[in-house]
C-alpha cells in the first residue's frame, strides 16, 4: 500500500446532573480536563486552513474560521502522539495523526477512543456539582442531527475530481454493508423502520457538494489540501460512520485505499452507476437481508454485494501482480466478507459492527421479552459506542472475548504517545514531545517555533510523507536545542 | 438407479452428520458454555445500562457537527 490516510471523529457529548451551561462550554470543560495536555499549550496555525475552496473550481462565501490566541488555545490541542484533539462546534472531535495504512489508523483511532476516555475520566473528578459526562463514538441523536465521520485520503492531483466522484459514488452507496456502525429506528420521517445498517444513510440528500452541515452530500468537494496542492489532492470523506470494531475500521479504510490506488493507476469500475443513489443509500441501509437488488442506469437490476464485488473484482486484478501483504489481507477479508453477507450476514458477529449490534440485542429482545421500541434497546443502541470501558457495550463485548481483535492493547497505549514512523506526523510530534515549550504553534502542513530573539520560525510541511522517521531522525537525534534544530534544517 | 443409490447415500450421510454434530459431547459443551457467556455478557448490560433509560434518550439531543 502506498497511501496516507487520517480520520477526524466528532465524538456525541452528555452530561446530566448540573452540568455546565451550554453545549460549547461542556465541550470546551471536557477537552481541557484530559490530563497529559501539554504545559506550553501551542496554538493551532490557522494559516493554511480554507474550507470554502470548492474542488469545481471556485470559493465559496462564508467566513474562515481565525480565533484569538486565547481562544485558539483553549479549543485546540496538539498530541505527542502527531494527533488533534479540539473542539468542533459544539463536540469534542479528535484527528488521528497521518497514517500510511489502515491497521495503524485503526490503532490511531482506537487511541483516539481511549484519550476521549481519559479526559471524561478526569471531567468527572473535577465537575462542579454532581455533573457526569458521558462520550459516545457514533453520529446520531436519532433525532435528526448527525455528527461527522470524516476520512481524508491523499490523492494524486492529476486524478481529474470528476472521475473519482464518478467512481466512488456507487462505491460509497453500497459499501455501508460491511461499514455501517448499525442503527436502531430511522432519523427520517418516512421509511421507519427498527433496525438499520447505517448511522449516517438518513443524513445523505444530494450527490456532490461542498456542505457538511445540511443538505449533505456522497461526496464532498472541500478542496483544502493541507499539503502541496499542485501535486495532491486531501480527498475528504465525509460518508462514513465512526466504527468501533477494529475489523471494521480496517475494512471501511483498507478497501477505500485500494479503490483509490485503483482510479489513480487507471484501474476503473465501469458500468455500476445507480439510477437513484441517495435512494438506493437509503433502501440499502434497511435492507437487513441483503437480498434487494437496485437498478443500475444500464437496465439492469443488483445486490449492494454484486456491485461492491464488480470493485472486489477490478481491485484483484489491479493488484495481481503487485499486492504487498497487506493489499492481499484486504483483498481477502474483502472476497470472504461479501460471501458471508450474502449467505448469511450473522456469520459476521465477531467484525462487522452493524452485525455485532444487532446480535447483541436480539439477544438481549429474547431474554427479556421486551419489542424494539423499548427504552432499554434504544439505550443499548448509544452505549454501544460509550468510549468509558465500564459502560460501553462494545468494551464488554471485547472483554468477554468475543469480538476479533487486530491490534494489542499496548500498541494502543503506545499510540497515545508517539507519533507514525512513516509521515511528517513523527516530525510534529516528536517536535512537540522534545521541544513543547518551544513550539509557538502547529497544523497539518507547518511547525512555527519560537526562535532566538523572538522571531517565529516557521517550517513547512508541505509533503505528508516528508518527516518521517526515516528522514529526519538523525535530525532530531543531533539537535539539542530549537536553535540547532533549525540550523540543521537550514530554516 | 445408482444415482438414485447415490443421493440416498449422501442424504444418509448427511442425516448421520447432522446427528453426530448434535450428540458430539464436545460441540454440546461448547455451545452450553457459549450461552453461559452471553448470559453473563446479559446481565453485565443491566448492570452498566444508565438508568432510566427512557430520560437519557430523551434528553440526549445533539447539535448537528462537522
Amino acid at each position: 500500500m502506498n497511501g496516507i490516510v487520517g480520520s477526524e471523529t466528532e465524538f456525541g457529548i452528555s452530561v446530566r446532573g448540573e452540568g455546565r451551561p451550554d453545549a460549547v462550554s461542556n465541550a470546551v470543560f471536557l477537552v481541557n480536563s484530559y490530563p497529559y495536555l501539554l504545559p506550553a499549550s501551542p496554538l493551532w496555525d490557522y494559516e493554511n486552513e480554507n474550507p470554502l475552496l470548492d474542488a469545481r473550481g471556485f470559493e465559496a462565501d462564508g467566513e474562515r474560521e481565525r480565533p484569538r490566541s486565547d481562544y485558539n488555545r483553549l479549543l485546540n490541542k496538539l498530541l505527542i502522539n502527531g494527533g488533534r484533539f479540539y473542539v468542533d462546534g459544539a463536540h469534542p472531535e479528535y484527528s488521528t495523526p497521518e497514517c500510511t495504512n489502515p491497521l495503524e489508523l485503526v490503532l490511531y483511532e482506537k487511541a483516539g477512543e481511549r484519550i476521549l476516555e481519559l479526559a471524561v475520566d478526569f471531567a468527572n473528578r473535577r465537575k462542579q456539582g454532581d455533573a457526569r459526562f458521558s462520550i459516545y463514538k457514533n453520529n446520531t441523536d436519532h433525532k435528526g442531527n448527525s455528527y461527522g465521520y470524516h476520512e481524508n485520503y491523499l490523492v494524486d492531483r492529476s486524478v481529474p475530481f470528476e472521475q473519482l466522484a464518478s467512481q466512488l459514488i456507487p462505491f460509497f452507496v453500497t459499501r455501508q454493508i460491511y461499514a455501517g456502525a448499525g442503527k436502531v429506528g430511522s432519523d427520517t420521517k418516512s421509511g421507519s423502520t427498527h433496525y438499520q445498517i447505517s448511522q449516517r444513510a438518513d443524513f445523505f440528500e444530494v450527490l456532490i457538494d461542498l456542505n457538511t452541515m445540511a443538505k449533505r452530500p456522497i461526496i464532498n468537494t472541500r478542496d483544502e489540501p493541507h499539503a502541496d496542492g499542485t501535486r495532491y489532492r486531501r480527498f475528504h470523506v465525509i460518508v462514513g460512520d465512526a466504527n468501533m470494531s477494529e475489523v471494521t475500521t480496517y475494512l471501511k479504510v483498507g478497501t477505500l485505499m485500494l479503490v483509490l490506488e485503483m482510479i489513480e493507476k487507471g484501474c476503473l469500475v465501469k458500468g455500476v452507476d445507480l439510477d437513484e443513489p441517495i435512494r438506493s443509500m437509503r433502501e440499502i441501509s434497511r435492507d437487513l437481508t441483503l437480498k434487494e437488488k437496485y437498478r443500475l442506469q444500464r437496465g439492469v437490476e443488483w445486490s449492494a454485494v454484486e456491485i461492491q464485488r464488480s470493485y472486489l473484482e477490478a481491485a484483484e486484478r489491479c493488484f495481481a501482480e503487485s499486492a504487498d501483504a497487506m493489499t492481499q489481507d484486504i483483498l481477502r477479508r474483502w472476497r470472504r466478507v461479501l460471501n458471508q453477507l450474502e449467505e448469511e450476514p450473522a456469520q459476521l458477529g465477531r467484525e462487522i459492527d452493524w452485525v455485532i449490534k444487532k446480535g447483541l440485542i436480539e439477544s438481549y429482545i429474547e431474554r427479556k421479552g421486551c419489542g424494539w421500541k423499548d427504552s432499554r434497546i434504544a439505550m443499548m443502541d448509544l452505549q454501544y459506542h460509550d468510549v468509558n470501558r465500564e459502560k460501553g457495550l462494545y468494551a464488554a463485548l471485547e472483554r468477554g472475548n468475543h469480538l476479533d481483535r487486530l491490534i494489542e492493547e499496548d500498541a494502543i497505549q503506545h499510540a497515545q504517545e508517539f507519533p507514525p514512523e512513516g509521515t511528517r506526523a513523527y516530525f510534529r510530534g516528536t517536535c512537540l514531545r522534545n521541544f513543547s515549550k518551544d513550539v509557538y504553534a502547529a497544523s497539518w502542513a507547518t511547525v512555527l517555533f519560537h526562535g532566538s530573539n523572538g522571531v517565529i520560525k516557521k517550517v513547512p510541511l508541505m509533503d505528508p510523507r516528508r518527516g518521517s522517521k526515516a528522514l529526519v531522525s538523525p535530525i532530531l537525534e543531533k539537535a539539542k536545542t530549537v536553535d540547532e534544530l533549525l540550523s540543521l534544517l537550514a530554516i | 438407479m445408482a444415482k438414485q443409490d447415490q443421493k440416498r447415500s449422501t442424504k444418509k450421510e448427511v442425516e448421520k452428520k447432522e446427528d453426530e454434530v448434535t450428540s458430539n459431547p464436545e460441540v454440546i459443551e461448547k455451545g452450553k458454555k457459549l450461552k453461559e457467556e452471553m448470559d453473563d455478557l446479559l446481565d453485565e448490560i443491566d448492570d452498566v445500562l444508565e438508568e432510566n433509560a427512557e430520560e437519557f434518550i430523551k434528553n440526549y439531543v445533539q447539535k448537528g457537527g462537522e
